[in-house]
């Protein structure tokens, strides 16, 4: 029981990591961004191919899987996404799908279509027990680090000057751009950093979630489910919603497996007719 | 849409306007020439090409699929991802009646519409809770993948993952067999099609139908102006669940299989895709887009057999770019041209 409530954290705080990115640029720039997967595959793969073809080791593979989608996303931004911050929803679920088929489409073809499988480090393997409840060492790792980056997100958004400037923009775009506020600037980073914890989720989940080319599909509707339950009013909203999917989503599986998948979509539908708004509303 | 008057009956307003209201809604009414021209090569396709009968017969159902979410999207805003919901509920369902039922097609036909149409009354109210596009995207969304999920998981009924065995479709009015090559339902597809397009057309140059379009423009104008808003969405919103079940029902029909893959969620993306090709918002859209379409899968296909899907979202991707309105604009601009050289 226990066990399960902790793997189920460690899965809603993997979630919400690969989530944030998404719930900013929802609640941010109002964009429907349904590639946002996409990048947590990115990340995924780098550092699969990091470790098992040059030997890199995982811990430091994680870096690069935040940087490389990170680049990737900052390119994205400026030539792509910035066109369409002002179109319908239609054109940008449009274009995001667009993205996503020729993600995984480009994915299969230069990686094929088998599962990626990465070798943990050591001391990562296995478990260890805590006041007799058994924690799998990989989960303990992943809510720490998940732990970590959750708290570092918050003060950087509540604490510094660029959070400042990221709220004021959420809140109102003109009169942040009339204050000297360089807006599309901080788009384009917030859109970067996004995308770069997407990669990261997307490397740490190999060993739960695995990696092949369909898992930016995988992915998004989990990462959908987590921001539209959440609210895009702030990022405690999604947490909270990461950490109650993730959780359902591990004792469902467990207690009930005729189910499936069939709990989550349930779960969303229920909370969406009760908090239309989100968990979290926002406050005007 | 700005010079429209809306054909709400105001008892206070002048005789003009409502006289000028029935003459728009009658010249919209009016078939125009390309139209006729567009349905007698559709006809004589069945003529001329009858080796290709198999192929015909997708894209007729593809461009119903199409023109159903066209209804939602087009003309009352909704925009969903996951109308492959109602086409999958009407694929199962017309070959479960088949296997247990009867192997009539007509009256799966109607029961596939039946059970679509009931499922977008029930899930229709979801879309009302907040009219906001993540709402209704996540909403949709969700509703297709428990079905999914539910078909997958009740493979008692539905034989799960290995697909429907042993639909038996009986003769067409008990006369005109199914055969291999796809004529007669190349000609069931055809008039089904043809039959649901002209109720779809009456539906959207009706009085109702220019309501609907005063709620995609403005919902907040348009309740203000007595518009009945909530109702007059579930109604359009149950309406295209009937004409997607259907289309679901005639792949089951001309097919005589169903598998899980009628659920996924490339049914639900490639049918935007579809529209989007075509155009939103005059009918024809997903039956032109359904052609250009599967003309283009053929070809890509053809180039990179398994990465066809790419160039696909390329496509996508460069129509986003450059504007769908843009497009949609370019056959009446070179048309305007053309009748400007022709004057001077």
């Amino acid at each position: 029981m226990s066990t399960i409530l902790i793997d189920g954290i460690a899965y809603g705080m993997l979630l919400f990591v690969m989530a944030s990115g998404l719930a900013v640029t929802l609640g941010l720039m109002n964009f429907v961004n349904l590639a946002h997967g996409a990048f947590a595959m990115i990340g995924g793969y780098v550092t699969a191919l990091a470790m098992n073809r040059l030997g890199v080791p995982f811990l430091l593979t994680l870096p690069l899987a935040f940087l490389v989608p990170a680049l990737i996303g900052a390119v994205a931004e400026r030539t792509l996404y910035a066109r369409l911050y002002r179109r319908s929803h239609l054109d940008q679920v449009l274009f995001s799908i667009a993205l996503v088929f020729m993600a995984m489409t480009a994915a299969d073809w230069l990686l094929g279509s088998s599962q990626m499988l990465i070798t943990l480090p050591g001391w990562l393997q296995g478990r260890f027990e805590i006041a007799g409840i058994g924690v799998g060492r990989y989960r303990a790792f992943l809510i720490v680090l998940c732990a970590v980056l959750v708290v570092a997100l918050q003060l950087v958004l509540a604490r510094t000057r660029f959070g400042a400037r990221l709220r004021a923009a959420v809140d109102d775009q003109r009169a942040a751009r009339g204050l000297g506020i360089n807006v599309g600037g901080i788009f384009a980073a917030t859109f970067a950093v996004g995308s770069g914890l997407a990669g990261l989720g997307g490397a740490l989940g190999i060993e739960i979630m695995g990696l092949d080319p369909t898992f930016p599909l995988k992915i998004m509707v989990y990462v959908l489910i987590v921001v539209t339950i959440g609210g895009t009013a702030s990022l405690t909203g999604p947490f909270l919603a990461a950490l109650i999917i993730g959780t359902a989503d591990v004792a469902g599986k467990y207690y009930i497996p005729e189910l499936g998948a069939f709990l989550i979509y349930l779960l969303m539908i229920v909370l969406l007719i009760l908090r239309p708004q989100g968990l979290i509303a926002p406050a005007r | 849409m700005t010079d429209t008057t809306f054909a709400t009956p105001l008892r206070a307003e002048p005789a003009g306007i409502e006289r000028r209201a029935a003459r728009d809604l009658l010249r919209r009414s009016r078939c125009k020439p390309a139209e006729i021209l567009f349905w007698l090569a559709a006809a004589a396709s069945f003529f001329l090409l009858p080796d290709r009968h198999l192929l015909l017969s997708e894209i007729a159902i593809l461009g119903l699929f199409a023109l159903s979410l066209d209804l939602i999207i087009g003309y009352a805003g909704v925009v969903s991802l996951g109308h492959g919901a109602f086409f999958g509920l009407g694929a199962y369902v017309a070959g479960l009646t088949s296997i247990h039922l009867t192997g009539e097609p007509l009256a799966g036909l109607a029961l596939a519409a039946l059970a679509a149409g009931l499922l977008g009354l029930l899930t229709g109210p979801l879309l009302l809770l907040r009219a906001s596009d993540l709402t209704r995207l996540m909403v949709t969304l969700g509703v297709a993948m428990l079905l999914l999920e539910a078909a997958n998981r009740a493979a008692w009924l539905t034989g799960g993952a290995d697909g429907l065995q042993g639909v038996m479709i009986a003769p067409l009015l008990g006369r005109f067999e199914f055969d291999l090559f796809g004529t007669t339902a190349y000609a069931y597809c055809l008039i089904v099609t043809f039959v649901l397009f002209l109720i779809a057309r009456r539906v959207v140059t009706s009085p109702y139908g220019l309501s609907l379009r005063a709620i995609r423009d403005n919902a907040l104008r348009a309740r203000s102006m007595g518009i009945p808003v909530g109702p007059r969405l579930l109604a359009i919103y149950a309406f295209s669940a009937v004409i997607a079940g259907i289309a679901g029902a005639l792949l089951t029909q001309t097919t005589m299989f169903v598998s899980l893959d009628v659920l996924a969620f490339h049914r639900s993306a490639d049918v935007l895709l579809v529209l989007v090709l075509g155009g939103v918002g005059y009918l024809y859209g997903g039956l032109i887009g359904a052609i250009a379409f599967k003309l283009l899968q053929d070809w890509f296909s053809a180039l990179t057999p398994q990465y066809w899907m790419f160039w696909m979202g390329l496509v996508l991707l460069v129509i986003v770019l450059i504007g769908r309105d843009r497009i949609d604009a370019l056959p009446r601009a070179i048309l305007r041209r053309i009748r400007k050289e022709g004057r001077a």
